[in-house]
């Protein structure tokens, strides 16, 4: 453990209808193995239900994991509840699959980043370790 | 729900009173990083603390800690109460990392503003109990939640930690587990005020139940006043349930068909009394701010080890020489930290 720096706080985050977790495993995995705290909800969450966990747990981000194809109705409503309830300073990072269009227009509805089935590890941790940097934690 | 600036003390320190989430989310972060600056808020906490029935949690892994965690606050909610969880998981010593899974088990308790739950991380700390998380049972105590339950990691030796951190020690066995009584047989049964038999509606429940009841009444020589303070190791030989002392009991619950659950709350709710009408809950008081004061000692010394690294690579050639010993290394480095009272030197400022 390295005391000079906060420690990341990650949530990891399955919501709606999909069971598909092996790739947030392997997220919440290397990023572990890169010192960060992951909180993993498991499947088949709510929004409310994530975007609550996220607040009780103070993380600097947000990852959502969907490979259901249900991305343009769940990331928007997450969006507006953390906003709701004040936390829009906390990252939201969507991982997975989806057409590269909705990437943009998620992107635009304030989604820090996406990132693609095939982001290698690295980049993905070196990915959040910028994200958090910019919001003042790791 | 309005947030708090991010680090604005006294309206965070507002939040909590008012058991704002954010405020409450933001405060238990600010004792986890331990800056120096947000001492002072973390002192008001402390004096805020001190109603809550704080109980501690503990038994080996997979033996259904988080499921009874769970079904316990749902319990705990019907009585009318509110419920605060701190729930612990192991860092890799390796990168310091960790995955905290507890919630995945606590999912339906969100959406509940009587219910908060915490996930941390041991970061090292000796013994499994970081000393944030006693921080974090503060934050919530001082929120004005009725209960905390603290999830220990309870793995190997640290579930003894937890004795030293909470008012009433459930210790969770699940049949099955093989090696369950060799578990407590190494020392666990002592620690225990309540013993939980989890997942009861297996059929092979009974047999663990047995086992441990028979344990319980085999004479075990009961710690005095829940012993183990740091050496002090009293004990006597008297039965469990002699004259004014605690009978500890055993709970079969099942979070899969309810069993059992109200039974284990109004237990713990029957220790917390016990503890009050024998002056016993003003000893355990007294024990968890000892071990606090002495874990946060050892806290600041390691941090001060570590940001003098250098002093320390400055002996290492007479300890690879063997001309000094570690202990004398380390009286030499613990005499130029000078600690001063109220303004200890700390090296982690960032």
């Amino acid at each position: 453990m390295n005391d000079k720096t906060k420690v990341i706080r990650v949530l990891l985050a399955k919501v709606g209808l999909d069971g598909h977790d092996r790739g947030v495993k392997v997220v919440a995995r290397s990023l572990r193995d890169a010192g960060m705290d992951v909180v993993y909800t498991g499947l088949h969450r709510t929004p409310a239900e994530v975007v609550q966990a996220a607040i009780q747990e103070d993380v600097d981000i947000l990852g959502v994991s969907l490979l259901s194809g249900a991305h343009m109705g769940i990331i928007p409503v997450i969006l507006k509840l953390l906003k709701e309830a004040g936390a829009e300073d906390i990252a939201v990072v969507v991982g997975g699959v989806m057409p590269d269009e909705d990437a943009v227009e998620l992107k635009k509805l304030g989604v820090a980043e996406i990132l693609f089935q095939d982001t290698p590890p690295e980049k993905i941790v070196s990915t959040l370790r910028q994200i958090a940097a910019s919001r003042g934690a790791g | 729900m309005s947030a708090p600036k991010k680090d604005d003390a006294k309206a965070l320190l507002k939040g909590v009173k008012k058991r704002n989430v954010r405020a409450i989310a933001r405060m238990i972060s600010l004792a986890e990083a331990a800056k120096p600056e947000s001492r002072d808020v973390l002192a008001e906490i402390y004096r805020l603390a001190g109603r809550a029935h704080v109980i501690g949690l503990t038994g080996v892994p997979g033996s259904g800690k988080s499921t009874l965690v769970k079904a316990l606050a749902d319990a705990i909610r019907v009585s009318g109460r509110t419920v605060g969880i701190v729930a612990i998981d192991p860092s890799s010593p390796f990168s310091g990392g960790a995955i905290l899974g507890d919630r995945i088990r606590m999912t339906d308790l969100t959406g509940d503003d009587g219910v908060f739950i915490r996930s941390m991380a041991t970061r090292g700390a000796m013994g499994g109990l970081a000393r944030a998380s006693l921080e974090a049972v503060d934050v919530l105590d001082a929120a004005g939640f009725d209960i905390i339950l603290i999830e220990t990691v309870g793995v190997g030796q640290d579930e003894v930690d937890i004795v030293q951190a909470a008012h009433t020690v459930v210790v969770v066995s699940a049949p099955g587990l093989g090696d369950e009584v060799q578990a407590i047989k190494a020392g666990i049964l002592e620690i225990a005020d309540i013993h939980v038999v989890s997942k009861c509606d297996r059929s092979d429940a009974n047999a663990t139940i047995a086992d441990i009841r028979g344990m319980l009444t085999l004479g075990i020589r009961m710690p005095k006043d829940h012993g183990l303070v740091h050496g002090k190791e009293e004990f006597e030989d008297k039965p469990p349930a002699a004259d004014g002392e605690w009978r500890v009991e055993v709970v079969a619950t099942s979070a899969e068909t309810g069993d059992g659950i109200g039974e284990l709350l109004d237990t713990l709710d029957a220790h917390a009394k016990h503890l009050n009408d024998t002056g016993g809950m003003e000893q355990r008081r007294r024990d968890i701010i000892e071990m606090r004061v002495i874990k946060t000692a050892e806290d600041i010394i390691r941090r001060d080890f570590k940001a003098n690294h250098d002093k320390l690579a400055g002996l290492m050639n007479e300890l690879m020489a063997r001309t000094i010993d570690p202990h004398q290394a380390a009286a030499t480095l613990l005499a130029t930290f000078k600690y001063k009272e109220g303004k200890y030197k700390d090296g982690c400022e960032d």
